[in-house]
């Protein structure tokens, strides 16, 4: 297994004899192969041609061309506003939880033997279902909830944290953190114990401070497992749906309405499948496109010579 | 890299999750002391909401409220867990996240197996290739497919089934990945023995490859596990039969049938969260070393 995770693909050798196993290769890749087209090549294509019909759930599928997509783009406010919502979740959902991530593992890697609990006590949310986890965080943020009695203890009057519409969209990111952090805490901590402490040491040495020593040589050292933190990440938040779906309904207004949650409502809620997929269409564009971006400045960034 | 140097610990080992020991020892300073009361207060609140959780749930339903921020009732209510079992066919969703569950992880380990073993073995044309554009799934978010799923299991009338639960999602390329990354650091020469004896292939893969590679295989089998138990938007798209519901979406059933009867709620979450809170203490290592691989990424 990689030492640091790395979304760097290793290849697999050339056997020495290079004699091709073609039709065995292809009765063990016969289940898999076969489940990857089935389920998710052909998915995939089929999405982008319903997505230029008009197709109830039941019923005839009527073919518009491109309609479903000049709607979505100049005739639905709702959908740039679900984009706005999603983006603006993303950005900071990624931005706090690597920051956060960040620091707790590094936190977590100065308390020596203690850390390994504290790890594993971090990625419990991430593990336990999110259903579950949505609807404990809705009952503590409910306007009598046990957050705002807290609150009134010191005399302060909480805010109605989910049904405001400057604080619902905050309260889904604080829950989304709680959920996932977990992860890149996992990751980076892995990475952290991957830091030779000799290095370290050497530069304590030539005279680096803490601070030098944090940024000149744990976080180049630790470049691999940030990438692999940001993208993953990325991708995570684009796909928020059970937040909104069981905290706010995407309320109030549409203040927390996000893609996922509005693929959602028109394919099951609109009987409007070919709009919805081209909402799915547009959030597989954007994700791919932004996953291309990260892996094209790969090499700039992230520092794979251990 | 070889197994047995891994198991040394010789290289930095992903799996483990203890910190390497500092290079030298030095003595306590008050600063450490300080650390460690702040991280015990940290990990307190973040588990709060678990504890909250289980706290409602022994609550009787006019004290969930009333009582504030107290943590425990006047009376402990057990009867928020009859409650809860009863009013959603609960034992039957369980059993149904189960079966998912178990046969989802079983049938992704095996077809990951499969491939992973021609992908780092065999020799075939366009290998490389293949294996790169059956990658690119673990970035491919899953909810893009959703809609055409839902068609396809329509056409097949595998609405409210629970084959439609678990077969579509067992083919995504994380097990298959993490297998093959592990196959690669092992030697061939076990192989090369086990065939110059004359074993077939499916023979060396039973015997041979399959002892070596039971760690990655835990590893596969549990983040599927937890994928199945956890998935939310797929069961609720497919299924709308109560009888035929996952935890998740059982959950979410009652709670969007009795929204602010937060006693039986909390304990259908609670019964839902231990078997997650058991796989978490009890296969830790499993899970760490998936992470880092991309386990829970795109699927």
């Amino acid at each position: 297994m990689t030492a640091i995770p790395t979304l760097a693909v290793k290849n697999a050798k050339k056997p020495a004899r290079v004699t091709g196993h073609g039709k065995l290769a292809a009765v063990y890749l016969a289940p898999g192969m076969l489940g990857f087209l089935i389920f998710i090549v052909v998915p995939l294509i089929a999405s982008l041609v319903i997505s230029l019909f008009d197709w109830p759930l039941f019923g005839t599928p009527k073919f518009v061309g491109l309609e479903n997509y000049t709607r979505m783009l100049a005739g639905d406010p709702v959908f740039w506003t679900v984009l706005g919502n999603t983006l603006f979740f993303a950005v900071c959902y990624t931005v706090l939880n690597l920051v956060l991530a960040l620091g707790v593992s590094t936190w977590l890697h100065s308390l020596g033997s203690w850390g390994p609990f504290f790890r594993v006590l971090f990625f419990i949310p991430v593990v336990t279902p999110m259903v579950a986890n949505a609807l404990v965080w809705r009952l503590m943020l409910t306007d009598d909830g046990v957050v705002n009695s807290f609150l009134a203890n010191f005399g302060i009057h909480g805010p109605s944290w989910l049904s405001n519409s400057q604080l619902a969209m905050g309260s889904l990111i604080a829950m989304s953190l709680w959920q996932g952090i977990g992860y890149n805490i996992i990751v980076l901590g892995a990475g952290l114990n991957g830091i030779s402490p000799n290095l370290l040491e050497a530069a304590r040495i030539d005279g680096a401070g803490a601070w030098q020593r944090f940024f000149r040589v744990v976080l180049p050292m630790l470049s691999p497992s940030l990438f692999f933190c940001t993208v993953m990440t990325i991708i995570g938040a684009f796909k928020v749906f059970t937040q909104p779906y069981l905290l706010t309904l995407g309320g109030p207004g549409e203040s927390t309405n996000t893609i996922v949650l509005y693929l959602y409502r028109n394919g099951f809620s609109f009987d409007k499948l070919g709009y919805a997929s081209a909402l799915a269409w547009a959030l597989f564009v954007i994700v791919m496109l932004i996953t291309a971006l990260q892996f094209s400045q790969q090499k700039r960034l992230v520092n794979y010579d251990n | 890299m070889t197994t047995e140097t891994m198991a040394k610990g010789a290289t930095p080992n992903i799996g483990t999750l203890k910190s390497q020991p500092p290079a030298r020892r030095r003595k306590k300073r008050p600063g450490t002391y300080i650390s460690r009361a702040a991280i015990i207060l940290a990990g307190l609140i973040f588990f709060f909401p678990f504890l909250w959780m289980v706290a409602t749930s022994l609550k009787p339903t006019s004290e969930v409220f009333s009582t504030g921020s107290n943590f425990l009732a006047s009376r402990v209510e057990w009867s928020n867990y009859v409650t809860a079992w009863t009013a959603i066919p609960f034992a039957q969703v369980i059993a149904n996240s189960f079966l998912v569950s178990i046969a989802g992880a079983a049938l992704t380990t095996v077809v990951s197996l499969l491939s992973a073993y021609a992908f780092a073995r065999l020799q075939f044309k366009h290998r490389d290739k293949l294996f790169l554009v059956f990658l690119g799934t673990l970035v491919l978010p899953q909810e893009v497919l959703v809609i055409p799923l839902y068609i396809m299991m329509n056409k097949l009338d595998q609405v409210n089934s629970l084959p439609a639960l678990i077969v579509p999602f067992a083919f995504g390329a994380f097990g298959a990945f993490l297998i093959r990354q592990f196959l690669l650091s092992l030697p061939v020469e076990f192989e090369e023995a086990a065939r110059i004896d004359g074993a077939g292939s499916l023979r060396i893969l039973w015997s041979v490859i399959l002892p070596l590679v039971r760690a990655p295989l835990a590893v596969v089998a549990v983040f599927s596990f937890i994928d199945y138990w956890s998935s939310f938007l797929w069961p609720l798209i497919v299924i709308n039969d109560v009888s035929r519901a996952t935890i998740p979406l059982g959950l979410s059933m009652f709670s969007g049938e009795r929204g602010t009867d937060w006693g039986p709620l909390m304990a259908a979450a609670t019964v839902a969260v231990i078997p997650s809170l058991l796989v978490v203490i009890l296969l830790q290592r499993q899970l760490v070393k998936g992470v880092s691989m991309g386990g829970f990424g795109g699927r």
